[in-house]
């Protein structure tokens, strides 16, 4: 008996076939933003990139030959790095316990609101406010000096810890959201948990919720970090940017609006760049070996 | 063995009370419970029985009352001292370390020696019969195994007493009937002194050696299951132990315990929860089960078919009454939606309360 051939179907459409491939209608609507990047991110990029490798005069390694061979330039680093990194540090063990603290609080909302205001007042008003808060005449050192603690004005602008300041304060709002949505985003019932079975309260931080939150904190941290290491308006306005704070992009502004030589300008950037990139890295290394899977303590 | 050290001979709660402002949660809950008693808090949501497990953890205070161990107050306690192992609906493991960690969490924060934690943790893992997957993170676990981690996780520091809230209630169906005859299981074999929170009566019939029905905060009843499920000492809490049927009537007669009252124009008869006589408003309870649906008799409802379903051995439906009260009954034969039957409630299952 003969067995009758199953019917033959069409090939899919091409619209289904993209379909199949994750491309329908909606996948069109990226493209403006496509654009965008290409446009204002990558081409300037790769623009700057290669202005780095055409020095004025001089090999194509002519510029960063410069750089690393200049103490005033390639000292710009470690100037960055030791007004970032501890920023950052501090603004993330600062944020950790408030956060903690918040969380459990009913008014959240207030007190994300003071907490939140520094943001929307910009660097260069904040630098302002410090200048005659922080200055030799400034409301801080007279009261330290009424109350005798003092005997005469501390220097805290135009040097190292005017820029401190500055930073801390315009950064912290930032890293104290993200640490407090990634503190809040721990299940409540884990901390019950190893409170119910013997865990004192540093052992519930130090055994359930640290590790849960390293990855996020390892985050905070380069999202914090980076905005401190592209430093520049409160390096000029409260710090000494001939020498204590004479960051990085100090240098770079300096190569393109003083001395005219874009590409010195590009190379500092690139270098800027690749100093970021690689403690990003580093800190994103380090992240990868805590446990970063969910922080809920079961299904449902 | 686990569980050999937990010398104690009772836990007292002595009027605990928790007050949210105005609202009072929990008001003057006295309980003795047996060293190995497995006691069943049930009640329907917003009872209080997850705030009275919350307050015999320590995870919320208490606002009145105390909690005794023997004569030691506990209830003044933080909840890491009070070495209770807990729990919980969600089961709360801690996603970042495996099944043994998890499960060695408590002995690790008594400072136990590494050998000895070793042999309990595989000790627990043997009898919730996870073995083999203690290296497992529950993230890799199904909801059934994450829920034998918690348990084990709250046996193996041998807890004088350990605490469940609603445990099965985020399990499928069938899961939940296993997990059910597994904590069965595990509690007749170390006999943990154990408080159970449900809504789920079933589960509090066939677990508990005791049921403590909690309605607003306060203790409706306590009894062994059979108590509660034949002699529910109120209407609220035989209506929460499956007598769906409530029928008002007159008493028209007394006879000891038993009692009739005319409903419409039948005369049903059950036995006295409340000291009724004649002439007094009372309601007539009975299970589906004990309502059947049958020939017209002077004892029987009339009421109209609404919904009819087929359980294997029988068919249970609803019916309404010319009064516009819902029936549940069971019947041998299905009956056409629409159709009149007759139904029977047994005199000798029937409750009989105040109205």
């Amino acid at each position: 008996m003969a067995v009758s051939s199953p019917p033959v179907y069409d090939r899919l459409s091409l619209r289904q076939r993209l379909a199949l491939r994750g491309i329908d209608g909606v996948t069109i609507l990226v493209l403006p933003a496509v654009l965008f990047l290409l446009a204002v991110f990558v081409y300037p990029f790769i623009y700057g990139l290669i202005l780095s490798f055409t020095p004025k005069e001089g090999g194509i390694f002519a510029n960063y030959q410069k750089f690393f061979s200049d103490p005033f330039l390639y000292d710009t680093i470690l100037t960055t790095l030791w007004l970032a990194v501890p920023v950052t540090v501090i603004s993330i063990a600062l944020a950790l316990p408030i956060a903690f603290r918040v969380r459990l609080m009913t008014r959240q909302r207030l007190l994300t609101t003071i907490l939140v205001l520094p943001v929307t007042l910009g660097t260069v008003l904040v630098a302002e406010g410090l200048l005659n808060y922080l200055g030799p005449q400034g409301w801080f050192s007279r009261t330290l000096m009424l109350l005798g603690m003092i005997d005469r004005p501390l220097k805290l602008t135009n040097n190292y810890w005017g820029v401190f300041s500055s930073l801390i304060i315009t950064g912290f709002p930032f890293t104290f959201l993200l640490t407090l949505s990634y503190v809040t985003g721990i299940d409540p019932a884990l901390e019950q948990a190893a409170a119910t079975h013997g865990a004192k309260s540093w052992q519930r931080f130090r055994f359930v919720l640290l590790p849960l939150l390293i990855p996020g904190l390892a985050i905070a941290f380069c999202l914090s970090f980076v905005q401190a290491f592209a430093v520049f308006p409160s390096a000029v306005l409260l710090g000494a940017p001939a020498g204590p704070t004479r960051v990085i992009s100090i240098a770079a502004y300096q190569a393109a609006f003083e001395q005219y030589d874009y590409s010195m300008a590009s190379a500092i950037a690139m270098i800027m760049a690749a100093v970021q990139l690689a403690i990003v890295v580093a800190i994103l290394a380090i992240r990868n070996l805590f446990y970063r899977g969910s922080t809920a303590g079961g299904k449902g | 063995m686990l569980l050999a050290s937990s010398p104690f001979q009772e836990i007292r709660l002595d009027r605990m009370s928790r007050a949210f402002g105005a609202h009072n949660a929990l008001k003057d809950v006295s309980l003795s419970i047996r060293k190995g008693e497995f006691i069943a808090l049930l009640g329907p949501s917003g009872c209080g029985k997850s705030t009275a497990l919350n307050c015999i953890a320590g995870l919320l205070a208490t606002t009145g009352g105390g909690i005794f161990i023997d004569d030691k107050r506990i209830d003044t306690l933080k909840p890491e001292d009070r070495g209770f192992g807990m729990v919980f609906q969600n089961y709360a493991l801690f996603p970042h370390m495996t099944v043994r960690q998890n499960i060695g969490f408590g002995l690790k924060m008594r400072s136990v020696a590494k050998a000895e934690t070793d042999k309990r943790v595989e000790e627990a893992l043997n009898l919730v019969r996870l073995q083999g997957q203690g290296h497992k993170l529950p993230g890799q676990l199904s909801g059934g195994q994450q829920q034998r981690v918690a348990i084990a996780r709250a046996i193996v520091i041998e807890p004088p007493l350990v605490l469940m809230d609603e445990p099965l209630s985020n399990l499928d169906a069938k899961l939940r009937l296993e997990m059910r005859a597994e904590i069965r299981r595990i509690h007749n074999q170390l006999g943990a002194t154990t408080i159970y929170v449900t809504h789920d009566q079933d589960e509090a019939l066939s677990l508990a050696d005791r049921i403590v029905v909690l309605r607003d905060g306060e203790i409706r009843q306590v009894g062994a299951p059979s108590d509660l499920y034949e002699r529910p000492d109120h209407l609220d809490v035989a209506e929460f132990m499956g007598y769906r049927n409530r029928l008002t009537g007159k008493v028209v007669s007394v006879d000891g315990a038993r009692v009739s009252v005319s409903v419409g124009n039948a005369t049903l008869s059950g036995t006295a929860r409340d000291s009724l006589k004649t002439g007094d408003a009372a309601v007539i309870a009975a299970r589906a089960d004990d309502v059947e649906a049958g020939q017209r008799s002077e004892h029987t409802v009339e009421a109209v078919v609404e919904t009819i379903e087929y359980r294997g051995r029988e068919f249970v439906g609803t019916a309404r009454t010319a009064e516009g009260l819902e029936l549940v009954f069971h019947a041998p034969q299905t009956a056409a939606l629409g159709s009149s039957i007759w139904l029977a409630i047994d005199p000798a299952r029937a409750l009989a309360f105040a109205a």
